[in-house]
């Protein structure tokens, strides 16, 4: 594994008197998936809010690309290269598929007021650059014959594919990708699946997700975390942490 | 049924002069989920400015162009002092703290310019054309189509532009349109500055129709009834909203108000308002947004 993208040192963060991060240290490798593992209300969901800046962590350092911050902000976070899909889906419904792709790329866009109202200037070159690279992604999605499609009538499935392609399009260097595969069979789980490697691979996206399902998470990560109760309890290779036994105790295995 | 029809289309053309007051709040309250109580404040204040400038002889489009200037600047002002601070706090405080920006805009442009009341020439004739046995007031149509183009050129702006873009996808998921890093604050100015422009068109129509004086703030509460029949996030609904207000209006007048005593038009559109709001509290167009106020 090469230097780390991201760095988390002693993060603690607590709401109201219950602790949901205890100074929680982990590294995630460039180029790597790393899957954040753990019993609901572990603390996995508040972690990728801390990182994207949804929350501030009450003590500790995030280190993302060599930059440490102590607090950013989710707007500030999507610039820095962070993208984030949501456990719930946050797309917008009232908006095709096609624009909500593009929204995704508004962050990046160069053109003043003027230019963007009239279609003058630079705006010619970066409506048909912003629909390409929208269009690109879109059918890397496979999401061709749904792109005009309002969100909201596309099934649920489809709709977690749409969430995936609006981060994906802003070519993060980070990806934060929360339960991709909640509420999904088999099937849609194991396309899922592949979407996700074929991102980290072609697209060369470091991702960090978190997924409840075992089998999905041994088979599509690189490395694993396990947290319980805010800690860590377990990090390592999908193969290491399978014979941990605390993971075990704490996961896997034993009742709570 | 001359007659009938006669006023039919003279409410019709009063309503989109309703609709282009009601466009200003739909474009703010999608930015924001917040209804502006500024609005007529911001219609005064254009109109006060420009008649200004023409009684100081400046030339009409010099006036117009300068008026415009001074709307986003206050759009701007007003994005930095008061809606920068408030970000993330209830849309109540929001719709306070336009409330008490409604005062000072008031109170700032009478201050600067006075308070007597102004009469506005924009050298529309205004002698009735005739289309057969029908007669239409030519002000009317003029400001009809004013406001028809107006409308084409923001809704076309706004489904066919990132800024657009981002407009809808703030108002469908404030959070999520953050996290992917569409920039809140210039959306903000953007729309404040778009309701700046739309006041300063209404504030003229208006103004060169009553005079421009105090009661153009008034122009609020005329667009209230407009926006819950329309709904509040439409910028279709606000059109339909006026015309269905301006219609109502002066059919009622005509033919309700010799039964109920006159004056029905001083209140029909908000007993129109409250039925809308029993039968269908979203507005025709609008999408289950009632809450947020």
């Amino acid at each position: 594994m090469s230097e780390p993208i991201l760095q988390l040192r002693d993060v603690s963060l607590s709401f109201k008197g219950i602790q949901a991060l205890n100074a929680l240290s982990f590294e995630v490798a460039r180029g790597e998936i790393c899957a954040l593992i753990g019993p609901n209300g572990a603390g996995k969901s508040s972690l990728l809010n801390v990182i994207n800046g949804v929350y501030r962590a009450d003590s500790g350092d995030v280190i993302f690309d060599q930059r440490r911050f102590e607090r950013i902000r989710p707007t500030q976070a999507a610039r820095f290269g962070i993208g984030r899909t949501f456990q719930h889906n946050a797309l917008f419904k009232r908006l095709s598929v096609r624009d909500n792709v593009l929204a995704g790329l508004i962050r990046h866009s160069r053109t003043t007021l003027i230019e963007d109202a009239f279609g003058v200037g630079r705006d010619r070159s970066e409506t048909r650059e912003f629909g390409r690279r929208a269009d690109d992604i879109i059918a890397f999605l496979e999401l061709t014959r749904h792109r005009d499609a309002i969100v909201s009538t596309l099934p649920y499935g489809v709709q977690k594919r749409v969430d995936l392609a609006r981060a994906l399009v802003g070519r993060p260097t980070l990806l934060l990708l929360d339960e991709p595969m909640a509420g999904m069979n088999q099937e849609e789980k194991r396309e899922m699946s592949r979407f996700i490697l074929d991102a980290n691979r072609t697209l060369k996206t470091t991702i960090v997700l978190i997924e409840h399902d075992i089998g999905v998470v041994m088979g599509l990560s690189h490395h694993v975390v396990v947290l319980d109760y805010g800690r860590k309890v377990g990090d390592g290779t999908p193969e290491e942490v399978r014979n941990n036994p605390d993971v075990i105790t704490a996961y896997l295995g034993a009742v709570h | 049924m001359n007659f009938f029809v006669e006023t039919l289309v003279g409410g019709l053309l009063a309503g989109v002069m309703y609709s282009l007051v009601a466009i200003g709040f739909v474009l703010v309250f999608k930015a924001s989920g917040v209804f502006n109580f500024a609005q007529g404040s911001m219609v005064l204040c254009a109109a006060l400015t420009f008649v200004t400038l023409r009684e100081k002889n400046i030339d009409f489009w010099l006036a117009a162009l300068i008026t415009l200037a001074i709307m986003v600047a206050i759009a701007i002002a007003v994005e930095r002092v008061v809606l920068r601070p408030l970000v993330n706090q209830p849309q109540v405080t929001l719709f306070m703290a336009t409330l008490g920006l409604s005062f000072v805009i008031e109170g700032l442009s009478q201050i600067a310019m006075g308070a007597s009341v102004h009469e506005l020439d924009l050298g529309i004739v205004d002698t009735p054309v005739k289309f057969g046995d029908i007669q239409v007031s030519q002000f009317d149509l003029v400001a009809a189509a004013t406001a028809g183009v107006l409308v084409v050129a923001l809704s076309i702006f706004f489904s066919k532009t990132r800024v657009g873009i981002s407009l809808r996808a703030i108002a469908d998921d404030p959070q999520a349109a953050l996290s992917i890093g569409i920039r809140l604050q210039t959306l903000w100015q953007i729309v404040w500055g778009v309701a700046g422009f739309v006041s300063l068109v209404a504030g003229l129509l208006w103004g060169s129709r009553q005079g421009v004086q105090f009661a153009l703030t008034l122009v609020v509460l005329k667009a209230l009834p407009v926006l819950i029949i329309g709904g509040f996030t439409s910028i279709t609904g606000a059109i339909v909203g006026g015309l269905i207000v301006g219609a109502g209006d002066s059919l009622a007048e005509i033919y309700l108000g010799g039964l109920l005593g006159g004056s029905v038009s001083t209140w029909f559109a908000y007993a129109l308002a409250v039925v809308f709001l029993l039968i269908r509290p979203s507005g025709l167009f609008g999408e289950a947004a009632i809450e947020r106020i």
